[in-house]
């Protein structure tokens, strides 16, 4: 075996603060061949970050390294020799300098080289634009970062990355943040530039299905440890650390759903790295904790050949629980519809700034037409700019529908708002929000937006009838009465969803409308809030709507599906009956952009070209024309598609009649989740 | 990128709302010093006229009717649309104008000075434009350059030294440092002369009457204007491209001037150009410190006497300083940060 | 649900409130003890061993350096310096905080509605507020001040007009950034009331900046206090006023410097604190 591109030896690495030193990362060793993509994983916080920085010497004025040594390419790694490594990182937004043209932030790399002079370096910088696949490079160096998309200036930043024509390349999670089928054309550049030029990578991602599609060889990454190494197919087919297995257990499997499975969520949370056990850094959170030998000290131990595990338990057989749950018997939807939308639009209008200035109209809804079934899962999909938010806005009351009806137990609420529904309407129909940091005031107790409720909607009265019904509700979402009197600053991400979800249900409403409630949560906690929703319906058989990009999580969880893209209904249908063919060909890039958390699934290969088109000039025939990769000829550009009918209230909007996409889509490939 | 309009569109957009501002901030002053119209005919007359001669002015200022009306009219000499009724032989005033008694930009007759507004006001305003000229040449490269090396490394001893620097300036008001320097330049060392008269009367050659003003100035308003730049500075440096820059491989040096300043110039440009409305204000006080014969005093002047034409003509052109640099700041924003520019 | 599905959750630590960790900023500490000595100083004023403050010592004339007698010596009409001084400071206090707590009164409102609301409710009021900041702010004072005459009031009225359009722009900008934040439509979604939004769910989110920015407008209108004075506009004599004081010193500088002096001092240390309370303050909110 030659030697190794990287050796990392024992590395430590210690934050000095106000409050003392900390240890980030206590002892760390691993290696990455030349040409090999070695990918880490891990939940936030847990130090992959950390690692990125020391490996690139930038650990900033409190970071140092306290022990162990990396060696690149045979030598000790120092500012000199770091320059055959180069970074991709997380925010390309925010990576890229707002105020200079990409053509001279690229142009600056390669004329770091001595005797490369600025013509040189802007030609090598137009021709490395052409390799990532950016059309038109001579308009792209002209322009600024603001004047791109978010998968234009990722793209952009690996072009930067590989200007320094490194050996080893740092992906600092590149596609977090991107729609899924634009980080499904970056996953795919990554690999072919790769395969092209020879370097090694290393990718750091939380997502598993990520890792299963671009790695050789993964490190699970828990508290600055890392808990197991192995190749990749090995680490998914036989997870041998608890950790790695709990981790499995939360994200949505091959062919399972609700009525087969349940998420297994890992209890409790990663403790702050000032308070890290004494043995086992997962002990505390372990089923399978021994007292007595978990927690001294963990050795490394080694499996089979390049398998690696931190468990001195990993053999004993029943020392850890299965990777997966059995079923929350969860709720099953009636006959009875609940809400209808027929024909329902939304428009915005935009005040252009100044006066005088043009209205810009933006139709964000255009003609929905579904219905949601009592104690049921609706999910809407699609990407972001698809009007799935602005659904949800319209159904609970912020915003008025402009056209169509939404009716709710018959009565029609989408054109009134807040200010014009009657108290019952507005208690029936409750919110819970995305992003866990805004959705509590960090003003007020967490007891505060229910007391709120209760009083408003009178659901109880009397201080001590309230305060019950907090306690109760604490209780439903299984939070500790104790965090009642607490401000959200102190509550954790997936804590305060909870009260968000408490927050919700102290209405006690019908339709419970949820915009993304788990994509900014770690999988471990997704898996938590999922099956916690999960539970709440099947006591209460309230009808969740429940809003996401993830068609993985919405196969789990949802009893009809319904999939949109610029403000328009592209499918619906029962959940079995969306994922399996025929599909819209819209339906079906979606589907085949899943980073599917398997090493050996089979994926069909669609890639949508360029992005997501504006919703203010809409082209008048089918929505979707202008990236189809099943687009037919100009019929799709001028005529609106037909709504066709494949039973079981199975609809696809294609010009392609129904026989032709079976026929199309199932000599393809065998889809994956059925 | 959403409405695309024409920059002449945008220009013109712009100069109609500086215009409006104009108008409404006017107004207000007419507003505040016209309030009580029995006053507006004795101070024009002096406290020692004839009660009738105060009559008769009232009846021919037409000071009964409402504000908005008597603002019209004013307006309208302003503009040269009407003539200046002070200038009126009936009224037996001696008010007059070599200019005539209509034209543009007539701004009517100081009762202060006994003369045109316009043969009192522009001699001084150019004696104010060299200090503060002198002062804002000083001051904006200063700190810049204080602020940026402040800024580049948060915390360092440089960081702590010109923080200091700029929290103490900011701290001493023009009059107090005016006594400090004085006592200092003047009482105790004899370098320097108390006053600028800017004549050589005293045996002081100008430029020597200038050092102290100018530095008065500087003083306050740079220790304000470093803490910002270093501000703006300090949350660039922590931007992550600047990171991105470093792990390019770039020099500090490099990363600094080509990443950094242009970023950090962009949100304290508009501050120093709103800093002119500081300077002004800091140049009254220092005008009166150093006796210096400029625009400032004559507001205070004006303002003390109850010289209403002076006091209007005055804050008017102030207010035009003020609101062009307001605009060249606008223009100067969107040059240095190309997401304003590019809408 | 399996047993081990929840394990009572850790609370995350965090730092406590900016308050609380306020003696931790040792420039924060320094500007405090500034503010502190000069607080003691005129809440004792009267039971201090000091001379009356309009008292003059004909006698002390002849002699108006400072000495034993007049620690920093007497003015031109032989009125103890350090007295007036002192008792200077109980105005200067009373005064700036007044004022700055009438512009936050005027200012908040202004920046809420404005911000809350946008369309032209935020075009009216903001246009207001850049007429208003378009005036150097000096001869909007002397204009107004001249008008009405010099007294407490109107000089507590001049700050006001002067100072809270800067408030309300801040204010709207803080409000703007949360107005689409999710915690204010679940207050919409449960019919709150606009007041009760824009009073219990904005205002309190405000509070780290406006508690900066409002250490620095006292430490500002002290000055401006100051320079009012200076300009023969302060507060009505003979009470005691630093700016007037500073303002008769400068008569006769080049003999008694020290009758200018030593006011002078005194304001720029009373602001020094203020300045410094307030960086210390943002400091500590940055770090957070």
């Amino acid at each position: 075996m030659t030697s190794p591109l990287l050796s990392v030896e024992n590395l430590r690495v210690e934050y000095h603060g106000a409050s003392g030193a900390v240890t980030a990362i206590p002892d760390l060793s691993f290696a990455v061949q030349a040409g090999e993509s070695y990918g880490i994983v891990g939940e936030s916080g847990c130090g992959k970050s950390t690692l990125l920085m020391a490996l690139m010497q930038h650990l900033g004025r409190t970071g140092r390294i306290a022990g162990g040594r990396i060696l690149f390419d045979g030598a000790d790694l120092t500012a000199a020799t770091r320059r055959g490594i180069a970074m991709v990182y997380q925010d390309p937004n925010a990576a890229l300098n707002p105020t200079m043209t990409i053509g001279s932030q690229l142009a600056e790399v390669p004329m770091l080289v001595p005797g490369v002079g600025k013509r040189e370096a802007l030609d090598r910088a137009r021709q490395i634009l052409a390799d990532v696949q950016l059309p038109n490079p001579e308009r792209v160096m002209a322009r600024y970062p603001h004047q791109m998309s978010g998968g234009q200036k990722q793209r952009v930043v690996i072009a930067m990355a590989l200007l320094a024509n490194p050996k080893l390349l740092l992906l600092d999670e590149p596609t977090t943040g991107l729609d899924a089928t634009v980080e499904a054309a970056i996953l795919d550049l990554i690999s072919e530039l790769r395969a092209r030029h020879n370097t090694a990578l290393i990718y750091i991602t939380h997502n598993l299905g990520v890792v299963a599609q671009v790695c050789d060889r993964v490190g699970v990454m828990y508290l600055g440890d890392l808990v197991e190494e192995a190749p990749v197919r090995a680490l998914f087919a036989t997870p041998k650390h608890p950790y790695t297995r709990r981790l499995m257990a939360c994200v949505p499997h091959l062919g399972s759903t609700k009525h087969s499975t349940s998420f297994l969520p890992i209890p409790g949370q990663p403790p702050s790295l000032a308070r890290r056990p004494p043995g086992c850094p997962f002990g505390p959170r372990c089923d399978g904790f021994a007292p007595g030998r978990c927690d001294h000290p963990v050795p490394d131990e080694t499996t089979e050949a390049d398998h690696r595990v931190r468990c001195i338990r990993w053999a004993e057989p029943g020392a850890t629980l299965a990777a997966s749950a059995a079923p929350l018997a969860p709720s099953l939807p009636d006959d009875e519809v609940v809400l209808k939308a027929a024909d329902m639009s939304t428009v915005y209008t935009f005040a252009g700034s100044g006066f005088r200035a043009r209205k810009v109209r933006l139709l964000a809804n255009a003609g929905l037409s579904f219905e949601a079934h009592k104690g049921g899962v609706l999910a809407i999909v699609g990407e972001s700019g698809s009007g799935k938010s602005s659904f949800a806005r319209v159904l609970s009351g912020l915003y008025p529908s402009s056209d169509g009806t939404l009716a709710f137990g018959g009565v029609d609420v989408g054109r009134r708002d807040v200010t014009q529904r009657t108290a019952a309407e507005l208690a029936a129909i409750q919110m819970v929000f995305q992003n866990p940091d805004a959705t509590l005031n960090p003003s007020h107790s967490t007891e505060f937006p229910l007391r709120r409720v209760l009083k408003k909607f009178g659901l109880a009265k009397g201080e001590r009838a309230i305060s019950a019904e907090v306690d109760r509700l604490f209780d439903l979402v299984r939070l500790p009465r104790g965090l009642r009197r607490q401000r959200p600053s102190r509550l954790s991400g997936g804590q305060k969803q909870r009260v968000a979800i408490a927050r919700a249900f102290a209405a006690q409403p019908q339709i419970l409308v949820a915009d993304e409630p788990v994509s900014a949560l770690d999988v471990s906690v997704q898996a938590a809030i999922v099956n916690l929703l999960l539970q709440i319906q099947a006591d209460k058989r309230t009808t969740i709507l429940f809003i996401s990009h993830d068609l993985a999580l919405v196969h789990h969880l949802a009893d009809h599906v319904v999939v949109m893209y610029l403000g328009k209904v592209m499918e619906q249908g029962p959940v079995g009956r969306l994922f399996a063919p025929p599909f819209h060909p819209y339906t079906e890039a979606l589907l085949s952009a899943i980073p599917v958390a398997d090493p050996d699934a089979v994926q069909s290969r669609i890639r949508l070209k360029g992005d997501i088109p504006s919703p203010i000039d809409v082209p008048p025939g089918c929505r979707f024309a202008s990236r189809c990769p099943r687009r037919i000829g100009d019929i799709c550009d001028t005529i609106p598609p037909p709504l066709r009918d494949t039973g079981e209230g199975h609809e696809i909007l294609c010009h392609i009649p129904v026989m032709t996409l079976s026929e199309l889509q199932t000599k393809k490939n065998e889809f994956v989740f059925n | 990128m959403r409405d695309r309009l024409p920059v002449i569109v945008l220009i013109a957009r712009k100069l109609l709302s500086v215009i409006l501002t104009l108008l409404l901030a006017s107004f207000l002053v007419f507003a505040v010093s016209e309030f009580s119209p029995g006053n507006v005919a004795r101070k024009t007359l002096g406290p020692y006229a004839p009660q009738e001669s105060v009559d008769l002015l009232y009846q021919k200022l037409g000071l009964k009717d409402p504000l908005v009306e008597r603002y019209g009219r004013w307006l309208g000499i302003l503009l040269g649309l009407r003539a200046d009724p002070l200038q009126d032989p009936a009224l037996k005033l001696n008010f007059v104008d070599p200019r005539g008694a209509r034209y543009f930009g007539n701004f009517g007759y100081s009762s202060l000075y006994k003369a045109p507004v316009n043969d009192v006001i522009w001699s001084r305003l150019g004696a104010t434009a060299m200090l503060a000229g002198i002062a804002f040449a000083i001051i904006v490269p200063l700190s810049l350059t204080l602020g940026i090396l402040a800024g580049m490394r948060e915390g360092g001893l440089l960081d702590r030294t010109i923080s200091v620097f700029g929290i103490v300036a900011t701290s001493v008001p023009e009059f107090a440092s005016g006594v400090f320097l004085v006592a200092l330049f003047v009482v105790l060392l004899g370098w320097l002369p108390g006053t600028s008269p800017l004549t050589t009367g005293g045996g002081w050659p100008v430029w020597s009457q200038l050092v102290l003003p100018v530095s008065v100035l500087v003083l306050y308003d740079s220790g304000y204007l470093v803490r910002m730049v270093r501000g703006a500075m300090v949350d660039v440096m922590n931007r992550p491209f600047i990171r991105t820059a470093m792990l390019k491989g770039l020099s500090f040096p490099q990363v600094v001037l080509r990443h950094g300043l242009r970023n950090a110039m962009i949100a304290p440009f508009t501050v120093i150009l709103l800093q002119i409305n500081f300077l002004i204000s800091g140049v009254v006080v220092t005008e009166l410190v150093f006796a210096y014969p400029g625009f400032g005093r004559m507001i205070l002047d004006a303002s003390l006497f109850g010289d209403i034409s002076l006091i209007e003509a005055a804050t008017l052109i102030a207010l035009c300083v003020a609101v062009t640099t307001q605009l060249l700041g606008d223009a100067g924003y969107a040059l240095l940060n190309p997401q304003i520019r590019l809408r | 649900m399996t047993a081990i599905d929840h394990l009572p959750a850790e609370p995350v630590t965090r730092a406590p409130g900016l308050l609380r960790r306020l003696p931790t900023s040792g420039v924060a500490m320094c500007g405090l003890a500034l503010i502190l000595v000069w607080v003691l100083a005129a809440i004792l004023a009267p039971v201090l061993p000091l001379d009356p403050p309009n008292k003059s010592f004909y006698a002390a004339l002849a002699h108006s350096a400072p000495s034993a007698a007049h620690w920093l010596g007497v003015d031109k009409s032989g009125r103890d310096i350090l007295a007036r001084i002192v008792f200077g400071a109980r105005q200067v206090l009373t005064v700036a905080p007044t004022a700055a707590i009438a512009a936050y009164l005027i200012g908040c409102p202004l920046g809420l509605l404005a911000g809350y609301y946008g369309g032209w409710v935020d075009a009216a009021i903001s246009r207001l507020c850049d007429v208003i900041l378009s005036f150097p702010i000096i001869i909007l004072y002397v204009i107004l001040i001249s008008t009405i005459g010099p007294s407490v009031l109107n000089i507590v009225l001049a700050v006001v007009i002067a100072a809270s359009p800067g408030i309300a722009r801040i204010v709207r900008g803080l409000t703007l950034e949360q107005r689409h934040l999710d915690y204010v439509a679940a207050a919409q979604l449960r019919r709150e009331s606009a007041v009760f939004i824009m009073l219990v769910e904005l205002l309190p989110n405000c509070r780290g900046p406006l508690i900066t920015d409002f250490c620095l407008r006292i430490g500002y209108t002290i000055i401006t206090i100051g320079i009012m004075g200076f300009l023969g506009l302060g507060l009505p004599p003979p009470d005691p006023d630093w700016g007037t004081m500073v303002k008769e010193g400068t008569v006769m500088i080049s003999v008694h410097p020290y009758v200018s002096l030593f006011p002078a001092i005194a304001i720029v240390t009373l602001v020094l604190g203020f300045n410094l309370l307030a960086d210390g303050l943002r400091e500590l909110a940055l770090k957070e």
